[in-house]
């Protein structure tokens, strides 16, 4: 397959950045995009140029690392994946992609389509998590019997890996359903009961610090999110946010 | 409490209680125009109730009207907020593919409502207060329906109207659901309502209209 | 050997973990504050260590090269975690766990630190649950566990097909805890870049911000090294793109003994090279192999006329297919461990009855397992009479159930429907059991430099066995390290500060600055992968699944002439002080290739056959085991430990012997 690239490059966080073409050719479908990028930044340092700079590790769908707004959706046009597992088949031969790096306020560009996704690690410091210390001698495991059905809605909500779709789909850059997904986990579980008031407050409160937007319910980050993560999450974090505050 | 209203989810959750308060004014606005068409003499005295009881008139009428200017004040602070939340713009950007084009313009739609209800002010509202509190012109119980067939008269003004009842009817057919979930609803409770939502998202609008036709086409 | 005191404590194995904690040297409360400990690495490991030192009261500061410790690579791991729990009552106790593994890893693992291993298992299920990680659960409410391949009971607890990542997000909410309270300093995008050593003790390191190009100087009055495998030295694995060495070289050039480097995991189920663009291979957890039978053709032709895409698998009848693991191995089947299943594969291909494109492939089939739960099904639901179609739409839901997110992410990679056709798998470098070698503190032979999880060698012996890297790397962190490194620190409780202006951190950072000034300005023609594929090939052909006294002398050989063209002739584009992945990526490949040279020269040390290691000259050549690894107990149980002096090929091989006295030496048989 022949394409052309339209790709975002921006030299550091000060730089204005801009849309730059790129042609690349004998680009095979069976490989991911993010090969297909090795493929282009091989052959741009071959030319003497500055490989294209994008987040990535794991590669497998998982670490949550890779980003990208590929024509006009996070993670590309296909669904329930990450960048990492779009393949070049759902592409056509002589296709024009847009690649752009996630967009928000609170997602400073660090260089090209690399981003700074800190904002969403600074909410879980504030609540992110439960309070206990190490020991060696907390209750027995299965002291505390946990409905399946809670135990796997939590799993669900604690799928999220943190990868910032829901942001950068987002019309208003709202986090609101990574936070959601964090409150949801915990407050699902009777071990997150304690901190529960707490927990929702403090991290809403630096939710709306960082700067992200507010949620109007549009539901694209539902769609967009690579692990499914339900909007229900969302309107679950309201409810724990009404019941903290009232 | 402190505090709550200026946090994402507290104006979030205003939002919706304010779109609930006037979701509901539009029902009863709706009921009584209704009756417009059956029946003058009916519509009189509702219409005569309304304006001259004092808790509607010093209670309700005052409450109603910091719900809208709320609800409006509210949505251009959010809607502020939202854009400013990404500064850079995508080149690209292909929102049609995960959400609904009602959704993602609200703020369109909503605008459009304000100017239809800047008109609808100028129109009935203005004359309604001057009648009563500045000129203090003696009470009619009767006069509301012909003032009511008389706005009609003009095809501009009516084809205004029933333009503003279609953005009226965009407007909820996302808000009516949404203030739901705001409020904290599940998703799953929320998809029962579907049909309820649409029912009232363009019902509403749809009799709002075929009233002003009606009137339009009575003359 | 006085260079190697494994330190392991005297006394009955049951009691050695205890009567060892209740004699140690505690530091205060008062005096943690005033320590600092440096954490390389946010895994598993990692994030649990630097979480719980933070609560005991030190002050850790963190380093992962991702943009947040929750990216670690541990997040991949898919089937569970092992705990001698015996909470489904089948006799599961502490002593089976340490039994398991120690027989799992071919009898070449340290017993003291499996039994403390096995012994602490149970208390990271209890932390983790109070932590949050939501655990598969039954209808009871209770914790559910599932079995993993080569041992006789169910201990293995998950997270659906999610564990590392539960078990992660675990680890990283108690390190946000402690970021909140300021008790850890977290430093991401930043790499390791040396290790400062003073009067002998590990007592900072250097970094690169990685964003900003920035040289950082960084003290503590120890250090712990948590950086992972070093797989990538293969070029293609399941490991992350990132994941690298260098950490744990720098501290093996500094002083630390690197052991077993050979002792390389090759999992048996991963999706196939599908071409040269190839940069990573996607695992396909083990648990498939419940169900799913695994074959070539039997005739060369078939096999032939499958790879030019004139047959399909379907089209072969049962008397057409070879079904080698369930021919050779009748006992075990499909679950023999990984790497007797990844050797039989590669043995199959070699020999030409490959099945794809590449002729690197073998088919695992559900086809059979369809029609079994399809059966099962019918019968449940009162039919017993099912027509096929009923049996194939029943069976696809049950196996949909079980294996739906992997099907679904084959069908993503491969673009095939393996409810249709059968799977192609292949064995891809998996894990790294070999690393720097600790004492039972965990411990390198550099005072106050640990090393954790799976950067160190010492509880997987020759391999891994499913479920047990994640028990590990929590067990060092969580439960072990926190109490080791107390006894060390308690002797530095009136050190104060150390102090970022010694000579000792100019030299290192000068020498640092050195290596990436000659990068950036080094007038090559061949990009950082270029080189990394030309290694990870010698490496695969030469030092692979099977190793010959041939081939690895000729890796050897072939890995320092490409070290010496890679120093000549590589290039970076870009400046030092910006962010700049090829920078990174040419100081990582640069250990990869000393790495890759001591790896063949340890595999060529290793005259027998254990695990993962499997050397040609030493097979069974009679009797029933014919053609099976052959163990030397007489000559080759002890622990290589290599010492740095310059050039690979140079370093000093010390033995530390492993003496079993708890379990009996056996041949593992499958058969």
């Amino acid at each position: 397959m022949k394409l052309t690239l339209k790709i975002w490059r921006q030299k550091d966080a000060n730089d204005k950045g801009q849309m730059v073409d790129y042609n690349i050719n004998d680009v095979s479908p069976d490989m991911s995009f993010l090969e297909m990028l090795d493929v282009l930044n091989e052959q741009i340092i071959n030319e003497g140029g500055e490989p294209v700079a994008f987040d990535h590790d794991c590669r497998e769908g998982i670490c949550g690392m890779c980003s990208l707004f590929i024509n006009g959706e996070a993670h590309g046009p296909d669904r329930g994946i990450t960048t990492c597992q779009l393949h070049m088949r759902k592409f056509k031969d002589g296709d024009t992609i847009y690649i752009e790096p996630f967009r928000a306020k609170a997602f400073p560009v660090i260089k090209d389509l690399v981003v700074d996704r800190s904002a969403f690690d600074r909410i879980q410091h504030q609540g992110g998590f439960i309070s206990v210390n190490t020991s060696g001698n907390t209750q027995d495991a299965n002291s505390l019997p946990i409905s399946k059905h809670a135990a796997d809605e939590a799993m669900d909500a604690a799928t999220c890996i943190g990868c910032g779709a829901c942001v950068a789909t987002c019309k208003n850059s709202s986090a609101m359903l990574f936070v959601g997904a964090k409150v949801s986990q915990y407050a699902l579980l009777p071990q997150g009961q304690v901190e529960a008031a707490d927990r929702v407050r403090n991290m809403v409160a630096q939710m709306d610090a960082e700067g992200f937007g507010n949620c109007t319910n549009t539901g694209a980050c539902e769609v967009e999110c690579p692990k499914g993560i339900s909007l229900d999450n969302i309107a679950r974090m309201n409810r724990e946010f009404f019941k903290a505050n009232i | 409490m402190s505090g709550v209203l200026s946090s994402s989810i507290g104006r979030k959750v205003a939002m919706a209680a304010s779109a609930f308060f006037l979701m509901f004014f539009l029902l009863q606005h709706f009921a009584i125009n209704l009756t417009s068409i059956f029946s003058a003499d009916v519509f009189n005295e509702l219409s005569h109730f309304m304006g001259t009881n004092p808790a509607v008139q010093f209670a309700l009428q005052p409450i109603l009207i910091f719900g809208v200017v709320f609800h409006f004040v509210m949505g251009f602070v959010l809607e502020a907020r939202n854009k400013a939340a990404r500064s850079v713009k995508y080149v690209k950007n292909n929102g049609a593919a995960n959400s609904t084009w009602v959704s993602r313009n609200m703020i369109y739609s909503g605008l459009a409502i304000l100017a239809f209800i800047v008109l609808h002010f100028i129109d009935f509202w203005f004359p309604e207060i001057n009648h009563k509190y500045i000129a203090m012109l003696p009470e009619d119980p009767n006069r509301y329906y012909g003032e009511l067939v008389h706005k009609f008269h003009s095809p501009i003004r009516t084809g205004a109207y029933v333009a503003a009842f279609a953005f009226l009817a965009l407007h909820l057919l996302h808000g009516f659901k949404s203030a739901f979930q705001s409020s904290g609803m599940s998703a799953k409770r929320a998809a029962k309502l579907e049909t309820i939502s649409k029912i009232y998202a363009i019902g509403i609008p749809v009799g709002f209209i075929i009233i002003a036709l009606f009137h339009h086409f009575n003359q | 050997m006085a260079v190697l005191d494994s330190k392991v404590p005297k006394g009955p194995i049951a009691e050695k973990w205890t009567s060892y904690k209740n004699h140690i040297d505690l530091v205060n409360p008062a005096n943690k504050r005033n320590i600092d400990v440096i954490v390389v690495g946010t895994g598993l490991a990692g994030g649990s260590a630097a979480a719980t030192l933070a609560e005991l009261g030190y002050n850790v500061k963190a380093f992962a090269y991702q943009d947040s410790p929750r990216r670690a690579h541990s997040i991949a791991a898919q089937g569970g975690i092992n705990a001698a729990k015996n909470y489904q009552g089948d006799g599961d106790s502490t002593y089976r766990l340490f039994y398991d593994t120690v027989k799992g890893g071919d009898y070449r693992a340290r017993e003291a630190n499996v039994y403390r291993l096995a012994e602490v298992s149970a208390n990271i299920i209890d932390q983790c649950v109070a932590q949050g990680v939501p655990f598969a659960r039954d209808y009871g409410g209770l914790l559910d566990n599932r079995s993993f391949g080569g041992v006789l009971v169910s201990r293995t607890f998950y997270a659906k097909g999610q564990t590392g990542q539960q078990l992660l997000l675990g680890a990283y909410s108690a390190m946000n805890r402690q970021i909140g309270r300021g008790k850890i300093k977290m430093y991401n995008r930043h790499e390791m870049m040396d290790v400062v050593l003073v009067d002998g003790k590990a007592r900072g390191i250097i970094t690169r911000n990685l964003v900003t190009g920035e040289i950082e100087r960084h003290s503590a009055h120890a250090v712990v090294i948590a950086s992972g495998g070093y797989g990538n030295v293969f070029f293609l694995s399941t490991n992350a793109m990132g994941s690298n060495v260098s950490a744990s070289w720098k501290i093996h050039k500094k002083g630390a003994f690197f052991a077993n480097p050979c002792y390389t995991q090759i999992h048996p189920t991963c999706i196939p090279v599908s071409g040269d663009h190839q940069s990573k291979l996607t695992l396909m957890s083990e648990s498939l192999r419940n169900d799913g039978r695994i074959w070539v053709p039997a005739k060369l032709e078939d096999a032939k006329a499958i790879r030019e895409g004139k047959k399909k698998p379907t089209d072969l009848s049962e008397a057409e297919r070879d079904y080698y693991l369930e021919r050779r191995y009748p006992a075990f089947g499909n679950l023999v461990p990984r790497d007797v299943a990844s050797r039989a594969a590669k043995e199959r291909c070699d020999a030409g009855f490959g099945v794809n494109a590449t002729g690197e492939a073998v088919y695992l089939d559900f086809a059979d397992a369809i029609k079994r739960y399809g059966r099962e099904q019918a019968l449940i639901h009162g039919d017993h009479n099912p027509t096929a179609e009923k049996i194939d739409k029943l069976g696809k839901e049950v196996v949909k159930a079980k294996y739906g997110n992997l099907f679904q992410m084959y069908d993503k990679i491969v673009d095939e429907n393996p409810y249709e056709t059968p799977m192609m798998i292949y064995p891809a470098v998996h894990y790294t059991m070999g690393g720097t070698w600790v004492d039972y503190n965990l411990m390198t032979t550099i005072p106050g430099c640990y090393c954790i999880g799976e950067a160190n060698f010492s509880d997987h012996g020759a391999n891994r066995l499913g479920a047990s890297a994640l028990m590990q790397g929590l067990a060092d962190g969580y439960f072990v390290l926190p109490y080791t490194i107390g006894d060390y620190l308690s002797k530095d409780i009136r050190t104060g500060k150390i102090p970022t202006d010694l000579p000792e951190f100019e030299e290192a950072e000068k020498s640092v600055k050195d290596q990436i000034n000659f990068f950036v300005n080094n007038n090559g023609t061949k990009s950082v992968d270029h080189f990394h594929k030309r290694l990870g090939k010698i490496m695969w052909d030469k030092v692979g699944m099977a190793r010959n006294a041939k081939g690895l002398t000729e890796a050897m050989a072939e890995i320092k002439a490409l070290r010496e063209e890679f120093w000549k002739e590589v290039k970076v584009p870009g400046a030092a002080d910006t962010y700049n992945e090829e920078l990174a990526k040419a100081g990582r490949v640069a250990d990869f290739l000393e790495l890759g040279e001591l790896f063949a020269k340890d595999a060529l040390v290793r005259e027998e056959s254990c695990g993962g290691h499997f050397r040609e000259e030493s097979a069974e050549t009679e009797g029933p085991q014919e053609g099976e690894a052959k163990r030397d107990d007489v000559n080759f149980a002890f622990v290589s430990a290599w010492e740095y002096k310059g050039e690979p090929a140079d370093a000093v091989l010390h033995k530390e012997q492993l003496e079993f006295n708890d379990i009996e030496l056996k041949t593992r048989s499958y058969k």
